[in-house]
């Protein structure tokens, strides 16, 4: 029995002991996991525990303001005021709202709106209940915040234009980025930053843009922020600065100048290239598309016929039509086909194999030379101009002053807004059909097939000016720029200069009457007028009592067009401007080109600006047009 | 061999000079940890865990002080009626039970609610402890000296399983399998046993398990796999210890367990969360903890005279140590996510108490260690 006692309790302690042993081992087991999880992979957990515990917030860049050549602020960031709602600390929703209703106006489309996102976000995150808050409503819902847990007031930042009007185009606007822009680019796809989408914003969107930073955050597992470590993170880096060498108030006066008509103007300084002044009317106002506008006032905008949303400055065509006679003139002079003093004989109209060509005058003009021909707009001389030059030597002029060209001025332009000179070549790809002497008469005068744009009608005056080839910008270059000369006699350039400057001093001129001058004492001014024929009024009509282009509707009477350029001693600006329907070029389009050009030369902006301003009062608007 | 020439100490000055006093240390230790942790996971605060934790450890404390003073054969008396009234609230529990995160566990007999799982644990040990000191060793590996042991075994193990706790199940099944190879069973039976059980588990494995349980098996076969599903609980449980390194990340600074991304940091995950913050020497000095605890556990099993007090501690000492063992093995990712607590440091009452009852009745073991009481005696006897 003792026996058996010793025996069954030294089985007990074996067994006891091998247990231990057992446990020993478990024991060196779960510590070399340990010592495996803790020292070997410590570094692979230690990211994977910041990841958990760090995440990003992606801290939007400051956009760059787009200036005019003075600094004058063109687009700008201003603080957006914004009211939030967050779930968990509002309670329940809808009376949240309900309080919120009692400080600013909550229509029954927001609220459920609100509501809906409401429930589909999680609770700690803000939800927005208004953006663009005004400051008044703003500072009473701060002022009330106490009664109103769970809201939320934040400013950001929102583009805004001060000169919505006079800029829109040029400036362009800026818009959240479409998805198919968007891609997986985190920045591009946060709500609040937006991308330019047209005009100088979206052509200079990469340095205004500056670049993303990143704000290092504390979360925890349900994704919320415990804390921000500014310390670790990397701040956004603000978009630089776009000067243009547009003039604010030059711009500004073009547009009120042009208002209420379809209309565009482009102003430059003929020795830098530098445009001044680039306004389009009807304008529109891009602060709207910059929080989405609403798609009732953009078919509006979009279906009115004077097409506001059209940049026709740098993207209308138009047959440029009498503007186009002093550089058919200097044509004449380089082949010598037109002595300067040859007359050439107006008896209204001239006919070519069955057909009649008409002179703008009825009752001719007499016998002209080629100064007052000029002077007066003589059709039937350059008729017989044309057709001693032929198209190949009027093209090769035409295309030396800059018409069937694109300028790239730094702005998205169509791609067709180079415009069209034709030739021979052109013709029969076109219509198949060889090219006659009728092609070359309406050539002649500007009309036929010949297109161009405002911005190369003002380059084609600032290079009759000047003789040289300039080059059109809207951004200062570097280096004032040394255009080379164009290669013509610099007496032929005077003599065109002198027909250009008759136009307007000159009795008789076509604008001697209308402007009779610049109006700034000792100064004096170059000018050609234009009519672009919209539509030609036919026996018929003219037998039904339509005399004159007032009794036709808006839509088909001729466009008014006048180039300038002041002062005519020393040629500094040079303005073009094109008035949609106006009627006559002396009409509807030299008084407002050359109210924009009399400002210039007051202001002098590409001068020392304000020196002759000082001498002059405020300049008025002229009479009409508005 | 130990030798049994002191005499059992008969009055409470005399049990208290032998009470292990460095065995309490230990444990006063260990809950001290948790109260230390329970304070860090509700972020320095004493609500709600920590007070509470302290509250019940310092019960709990007392409740073990008291155990280890009653003599074994009270224990003998009421081993039989402990079990089957256990065995009955495992029954009451099918019946009428608490339905509590999916599973029946909890009895609700008005102020307390009680896991009578728990009581199990302690009821068991000390039924198989007193049938085989009642039973002599020749008869231990004989079918009539088996069939009830496997009897009193397999009927919790059921009843648990079916609540369904498969880890508090295993781990009273296994506690009664330790009892009865230390019994003496023959290896004969063992080996072959062993075998049968392998092929049984693996059948239960395949056909016995619930969804969610056979869910947290593969997960555990493959955590990485499903990072954010069932897999998260072990992924996050690894990343928090690994990124505690040597040291940790300092006390109440574990960023694993205070930005939520550890579930249940005060009960199972607590050694998790005490690994990030207090890095490899933490964990080691814990384990270090209870494997001086365990050790004293086996040392007092070897003094025991009798067999009834043999078994009955290393019965307790069986179940401590898989509580340890599969609680840290589980956090590492070493065996499956089973709700098993880290004695005395994870937050959780019913436990608490089962196991400082079944430490106060090891240190109980030891202050009566040579008593021998007689085969077979009732309460009186």
């Amino acid at each position: 029995m003792r026996r058996d006692k010793q025996e069954s309790q030294s089985q007990f302690n074996r067994r006891t002991f091998m247990l231990g042993a057992g446990g020993v081992g478990v024991f060196a087991a779960i510590g070399s996991q340990l010592y495996n999880l803790q020292i070997l992979n410590e570094d692979q957990y230690r990211v994977l525990s910041d990841n958990n515990q760090f995440s990003f917030r992606i801290q939007l860049p400051t956009r760059g303001r787009i200036l005019d050549r003075f600094g004058e602020t063109v687009a700008e960031n201003r603080d957006s005021y914004r009211i939030y709602i967050v779930r968990e600390q509002a309670g329940d929703p809808v009376l949240a709202l309900d309080r919120l209703s009692r400080f600013m106006p909550l229509g029954e489309a927001r609220r459920e709106r609100v509501l809906r996102e409401l429930a589909r976000t999680p609770r700690f995150q803000p939800v927005t209940v208004a953006e663009g808050v005004d400051w008044e409503t703003f500072s009473r819902v701060n002022l009330h915040l106490p009664e109103l847990p769970g809201v939320m007031p934040d400013v950001g930042e929102v583009r805004t234009y001060p000169m919505p009007a006079a800029f829109a185009h040029v400036a362009g606007y800026v818009q959240s980025a479409p998805p198919e822009i968007a891609g997986n680019d985190p920045l591009l796809r946060h709500p609040a930053f937006r991308v330019g989408r047209t005009g100088v914003e979206i052509s200079r969107d990469e340095e205004l843009r500056g670049s993303a930073g990143s704000l290092k955050v504390e979360v925890n597992a349900f994704g919320r922020v415990i804390r921000e470590l500014p310390e670790q993170s990397r701040p956004a880096e603000p978009g630089r600065d776009v000067t243009l060498t547009i003039d604010a108030a030059s711009q500004r006066f073009a547009t009120e100048r042009l208002a209420g008509q379809s209309a565009s103007a482009v102003a430059m300084d003929v020795r830098t290239g530098e445009i001044l002044a680039l306004a389009s009317t009807p304008s529109f106002d891009p602060n709207l598309f910059v929080l989405g506008i609403p798609s009732r006032e953009f078919r509006d905008l979009n279906e009115n016929p004077y097409r506001p949303l059209f940049n026709k400055a740098i993207n209308g065509l138009y047959a440029p039509a009498s503007t186009v006679k002093g550089m058919i003139s200097l044509a004449a002079l380089r082949h010598g086909v037109m002595r300067p003093g040859e007359r050439v004989n107006c008896r209204g109209s001239v006919r070519l194999g069955d057909r009649t060509f008409h002179c703008w005058r009825r009752e001719g003009h007499g016998a002209v030379n080629m100064h007052d021909a000029i002077k007066v707009s003589c059709d039937t001389y350059f008729y017989e101009v044309a057709s001693r030059l032929g198209i190949e030597r009027i093209r090769e002029t035409a295309l030396e002053l800059g018409m069937g060209q694109l300028f790239d001025i730094g702005i998205p332009m169509l791609s067709q807004a180079g415009g069209l000179f034709p030739s021979p070549q052109w013709k029969r790809a076109r219509t198949g059909q060889g090219w006659t002497m009728g092609d070359t008469y309406n050539v002649g005068i500007g009309q036929g097939a010949v297109l161009s744009s405002p911005l190369q009608l003002a380059v084609m005056t600032a290079r009759l000016a000047t003789g040289r080839a300039v080059e059109p910008t809207l951004y200062a270059r570097p280096v004032a720029p040394e255009f080379p000369r164009l290669d013509y006699d610099p007496a032929h350039i005077e003599a065109i200069h002198n027909a250009h400057v008759g136009v307007v001093h000159e009795p008789g001129g076509t604008s001697y009457w209308s402007l009779g001058g610049l109006g700034v004492d000792g100064v004096r001014m170059a000018g050609k007028t234009g009519t672009s024929q919209v539509y030609s009024i036919s026996a018929e009509e003219r037998a039904r009592g339509v005399r004159s282009q007032d009794d036709l509707p808006w839509r088909l009477r001729n466009h008014g067009l006048f180039i300038c350029y002041a002062p005519a001693e020393e040629p500094r600006y040079a303005v073009a401007v094109i008035v949609e329907h106006g009627g006559g070029g002396a009409r509807s389009a030299a008084q407002p080109a050359r109210d924009i050009l009399r400002d210039l030369i007051i202001r002098d902006p590409s001068g020392r600006a304000g020196r002759i301003a000082a001498r002059h009062d405020p300049i008025q608007l002229a009479q009409g047009g508005r | 061999m130990p030798v049994f020439t002191q005499p059992v100490p008969r009055d409470l000055r005399g049990k208290l000079f032998e009470v292990n006093w460095a065995f309490v240390l230990l444990i006063v230790l260990t809950g001290s940890v948790g109260i230390l942790m329970l304070y860090s996971v509700a972020g320095g605060a004493w609500d709600p865990w920590a007070i509470r934790h302290a509250t019940r450890f310092g019960a709990g404390l007392a409740v073990m002080l008291v155990v280890a003073m009653v003599p074994p054969r009270v224990w003998m008396a009421l081993a039989y009626p402990a079990y089957l009234g256990a065995l009955f609230l495992l029954v009451m529990v099918e019946l009428f039970g608490v339905t509590a995160m999916g599973a029946q566990r909890w009895i609700d007999l008005g102020p307390i609610r009680m896991q009578p799982s728990e009581i199990m644990k302690i009821a068991l040990v000390l039924a198989l402890a007193r049938y085989y000191h009642d039973l002599p060793p020749e008869n231990v590996s004989r079918p009539g000296g088996m069939i009830i042991p496997l009897m009193m075994i397999v009927a919790p193990f059921l009843l648990i399983a079916k609540q369904p706790d498969l880890g508090t199940a295993v781990l009273t099944g296994a506690t009664g399998a330790v009892m009865v190879f230390l019994a003496g069973l023959s290896w004969k039976i063992i080996l072959p046993g062993i075998i049968a059980s392998g092929a049984g588990g693996l059948m239960f494995l395949r056909y016995g398990l619930e969804e969610y349980q056979r869910a947290r098996v593969l997960t555990f076969l493959n955590p990485e796999n499903d990072p954010l599903g069932a897999g998260y609980h072990i992924m996050q449980s690894k990343i928090a210890l690994g990124s505690g390194g040597l040291t940790g990340k300092g006390y109440m600074q574990g960023t694993q367990a205070h930005l939520n991304f550890l579930p249940e940091k005060q009960t199972d995950f607590i050694f998790t969360m005490l690994g990030e913050e207090f890095g490899l020497v933490g964990g080691l000095a814990v384990l270090t903890l209870y494997a001086l605890i365990l050790g004293h556990c086996l040392i007092t099993a070897m003094s025991c005279r009798s067999v009834f007090l043999r078994l009955v501690t290393m019965g307790v000492t069986t179940t401590f140590a898989l509580y340890v063992f599969i609680n840290t093995a589980m956090v590492m990712g070493l065996v499956p996510v089973v709700g098993v607590p880290l004695p005395m440091i994870s937050y959780g009452g019913s436990v608490m108490f089962t196991v400082l009852i079944g430490l106060g009745l090891i240190l109980g073991a030891h202050i009566h260690r040579a008593a021998e009481p007689p085969k077979g005696a009732g309460l009186f006897g």
